[in-house]
């Protein structure tokens, strides 16, 4: 491969674009951002200048979506924002996803932790509302009025009698200062806020249309596969790449941090070579490690006092001289991410600059990455992001992004990367395997006083929360909305050599099944229903207490069909508020979920439809990790390959699934990730229901 | 290498490819056909899912070399302005999320719709058990299928009234 191969790529400078096309291009002064819950990725959004909206002469409206689109619908919910203030045309939108520039869009530009709506909702809301008020005032002053007697009705600007397009004052708006007073508009007036609009991204994605980040071409590209050490933490000691160059296709061998990458004419040659490779592995000091001794650690861990984490009243004193203590041990595996577009990258290293293309959750970090390995300027790194087919957290890493740039650069020429799915499945990094004792008691009355719980737990994202309490390994039990009179929490950080990562809920997938199952084994123990002990324990939270009995309402608790069982659960996660019931049946020890109520308070809707989805999508993610999910380590390996061996649900599983939105002025909460936690302690608390035995492993096994 | 003549969305293509090259990886890398997706690679989950002479095969584990004289088509072929009955019916019932299964999902379902027009829940749960959908559109999924069934029980009884008209003058 050439350089002059290579150079011949087209460069496309998106800002310089947007410059040459005229027309009104919003850039403003963010106002300070509301608190979201970044604390997974460090620093709050700053507050820069930001751009958002393009209007080019023929009144087409270009939205710039700086969130990355992985099924979660913020390319059209956040379109859905901006075309309300700035009463536009809906049919004349159209969206491209920005270019990574941390003077526009801060240093953290990504998708995660459900904050796309949460934390755009005021700023596109006055990107839009201060592009329509500069529209207006250029129109004032094309027909020499004032602006008071402008008005705008979706894409036109009417005063007496006159009417315009937005695109004929573009370019003249263009010129106007951004308004000192940006005026949005009242809720009752939202047009487009809270309908349930249909997808922008729907068509491309029924005609096969949509590049997602495996679908880069780039002139001159190659194909690689990358073998990897099948042992965390294990190294290649020396390959033999002689047989791999002679599989047909195959162009080079090149060493890379993480192994040895094959580069081919095309993929399957590249996967070809990859098997033809001798490598000898160096497997380090996990080539023993399974989850055998991974239990075995953790259950050690669970007898020792850990790190104090919420501790209200005096719940040693009280489980000591309790007449009634229930105890109890919880567990949940490892999981893989699968999303269903399997890793992959496209670098483009040259001398003055590298382009990347990739489906990716964190922008900031590919570019950030991409500027160490090559050692450029970061800002002569282009990102251009991709549809992602599946994020789930796992795209918000960036190894696969380092992986291309090094064989990129190491070959010098452009070159895609894909991983297959046994490369997804065995790699990781993974969601924490987790293990909590919980001791509770029960006042005489029968009710829950004292909760007590010991969560071990690796950190998220491979030992990187330092020391003291993780807050994300403890969410779920730690700030759990329930009030006991007695509650202590304390947490053992359980690192090893698996690598863990973010996964969709984070350490609520696991927490709330285990607070939520322990709930119901209090609530069996003091004779009480799930539902009322619950509600109990919320009085003093209306929203989480109003989600749950319209849950109950909806599921018809208490009387479920003949033969089938009722399981309640709740989150508080994200600021929303979820409940679901699920109803099942079992059959030969094998578990059919028929159906799922979910009521959801997430605050003001933008769009009723995608929370739907979302919701459902939650949920089936949520059962295929509660009937199914589990990565086991054996020999310091994975033993899980393939879908043959970590399955998901499949459409014949799916139940029929209920929701119900609470109507709410509230600001914004999270959805991506609201409906994933309670489904898995929901079907657990049906099977306890109909079985009397708990189920405190994940994935549920039945004993018949 | 061998050259391999494909019949692929109406026109024939002569490539050259390795004889075990699956036809994923010839309608992806090589005629740059990429609405056809790669996921497992063993089968498994159903987004590499084309239709060969009407009939859904996994192009994932199907080698190119041995479709020849076949007639191959994938989802770009399926229609050029998303007027099939079936991607009218997703569009209708907003059926994506990510996406990446959907070629999958709806050239399954064309088949199951040719062979059986007006499919049960059963019949569906069979035909799509193959195709995973990791964002869990499986309801919309079903909706859309019953859909298309009814939009072309709507267009049949539509000729057949048309028939009657036309025999009644």
């Amino acid at each position: 491969m050439s350089n002059e191969t290579s150079l011949k790529i087209e460069l496309l400078n998106r800002r310089d674009v947007l410059r040459g096309m005229g027309g009104l291009l919003v850039g403003f002064v963010l106002p300070g951002a509301r608190r979201v819950d970044a604390q997974h990725f460090g620093a709050p959004m700053t507050v820069k200048p930001n751009a958002y909206i393009h209007i080019d002469a023929d009144s087409m409206v270009t939205f710039l979506i700086t969130k990355g689109e992985m099924g979660q619908g913020t390319v059209t919910s956040l379109s859905q924002i901006l075309a309300d203030e700035l009463d536009c045309d809906w049919n004349c939108v159209r969206t491209e996803f920005a270019p990574v520039d941390p003077s526009c869009y801060g240093p953290m530009q990504g998708v995660f932790g459900s904050t796309s709506i949460r934390t755009q909702w005021m700023p596109l809301r006055k990107a839009g509302a201060a592009a329509r008020q500069m529209l207006m005032l250029a129109a004032a002053q094309k027909w020499n009025i004032d602006v008071t007697q402008v008005r705008t009705d979706q894409g036109f600007l009417l005063a007496n009698g006159q009417r315009t397009s937005y695109g004929s004052v573009a370019e003249a708006a263009a010129k106007l200062p951004l308004p000192a007073d940006i005026k949005l508009k009242d809720a009752t007036d939202f047009r487009l806020i809270g309908a349930p609009a249909k997808r922008l991204d729907t068509r491309d994605k029924i005609s096969g249309a949509t590049r997602f980040g495996i679908d880069a071409e780039v002139p001159g590209m190659l194909y690689a596969s990358l073998a990897r050490c099948p042992v965390f933490g294990g190294k290649v000691a020396r390959h033999d790449a002689e047989k791999a160059k002679a599989v047909a296709g195959v162009r080079e061998v090149v060493r890379v941090s993480n192994g040895v990458a094959v580069v081919a004419d095309n993929t399957w040659a590249a996967m070809q070579g990859r098997k033809a490779l001798n490598i000898t592995w160096d497997e380090g000091p996990n080539a023993a490690l399974s989850s055998a001794i991974i239990r075995s650690r953790m259950s050690e861990l669970g007898e020792k006092p850990g790190i104090a984490g919420r501790t209200e009243g005096d719940a040693a004193g009280t489980l000591a001289r309790a007449a009634k203590r229930v105890e109890s041990i919880y567990e949940a595996p490892y999981l893989a991410h699968a999303c269903m577009e399997p890793l992959n990258c496209t670098a483009s290293v040259r001398a003055d600059g590298c382009d990347i293309w990739a489906s990716t959750q964190m922008q900031s970090g590919a570019r950030r990455v991409a500027a160490r390995i090559t050692g450029l300027d970061p800002a002569r790194i282009q990102v251009h992001s991709m549809y992602m087919g599946g994020g789930f957290g796992r795209r918000g890493g960036t190894d696969f992004i380092a992986e291309a740039v090094e064989i990129s650069k190491a070959i010098g020429a452009p070159v895609k990367l894909t991983w297959t799915r046994e490369d997804d499945i065995q790699t990781g990094p993974y969601r924490p395997a987790a293990y909590v004792k919980f001791s509770g008691s029960l006042d005489s009355q029968g009710w829950p006083e004292a909760f007590k719980a010991r969560v071990v737990c690796p950190s998220f994202g491979g030992g990187r929360g330092g020391e003291g309490l993780d807050g994300t390994a403890v969410e779920g039990i730690d700030d759990l909305e329930y009030r006991f009179p007695h509650c202590a929490i304390e947490f053992h950080r359980a690192d090893g050599a698996v690598p863990t990562s973010y996964w969709r809920s984070v350490g609520y997938s696991q927490n709330t099944f285990f607070a939520e199952c322990f709930l119901d084994e209090l609530a069996a123990a003091g004779g009480k229903d799930p539902v009322e002990v619950r509600r109990r324990l919320l009085a003093h939270s209306p929203r989480m207490l109003a989600v749950l009995n319209l849950v109950a309402e909806k599921a018809n608790w208490g009387a479920p069909a003949p033969g089938r069982y009722q399981g309640v659960a709740l989150v508080n996660n994200l600021e929303s508020f979820t409940a679901e019931v699920a109803e099942v049946s079992l059959h030969d020890g094998k578990v059919k979920v028929h159906r799922v109520v979910c009521a959801i308070d997430c605050g003001q809707v933008v769009n009723p439809a995608i929370v739907r989805q979302q919701v459902e999508g939650g949920i089936a993610y949520g059962l295929t990790a509660a009937l199914k999910g589990e990565i086991t380590i054996e020999k310091g390996r994975t033993q899980q390959s393939n879908f043959n061996t970590y399955d998901m649900l499949r459409i014949s599983e799916m139940p029929k699934i209920d929701v119900h939105i609470v109507r709410s002025s509230e600001a914004p909460g999270g959805v991506g990730e609201a409906s994933v936690p309670p489904i898995a302690p929901a079907v657990a608390n049906a099977i306890f229901a109909a079985t009397r035995r708990p189920v405190c492993r994940l994935p549920i096994r039945i004993s018949v | 290498m061998a050259s391999i003549a494909l019949q692929v969305n109406g026109k024939t293509h002569v490539i050259e490819a390795a004889p075990d090259m699956p036809l994923l990886w010839v309608l992806r890398d090589v005629l740059h056909l990429t609405g056809t997706k790669f996921g497992c690679g063993i089968a498994m989950c159903g987004a590499c899912t084309v239709l060969v002479d009407s009939r859904p095969i996994r192009s994932c584990v199907t080698p190119a070399a041995t479709l020849v004289g076949k007639s191959i088509t994938t989802i770009e072929g399926l229609s050029s302005d998303v007027s099939h009955p079936v991607q009218q019916a997703w569009l209708e019932e907003d059926v994506p999320q990510c996406g990446y299964c959907q070629s999958g999902q709806i050239l399954t379902t064309v088949s199951l719709l040719a062979r059986t027009p007006q499919p049960t829940d059963a019949d569906i749960d069979e035909a799509l058990h193959g195709n995973i959908c990791r964002c869990g559109t499986y309801n919309q999924i079903r909706a859309a299928i019953h859909r298309a069934a009814g939009l072309r029980r709507q267009a049949t009884e539509a000729r057949l009234t048309k028939h009657a008209e036309t025999s009644d003058e």
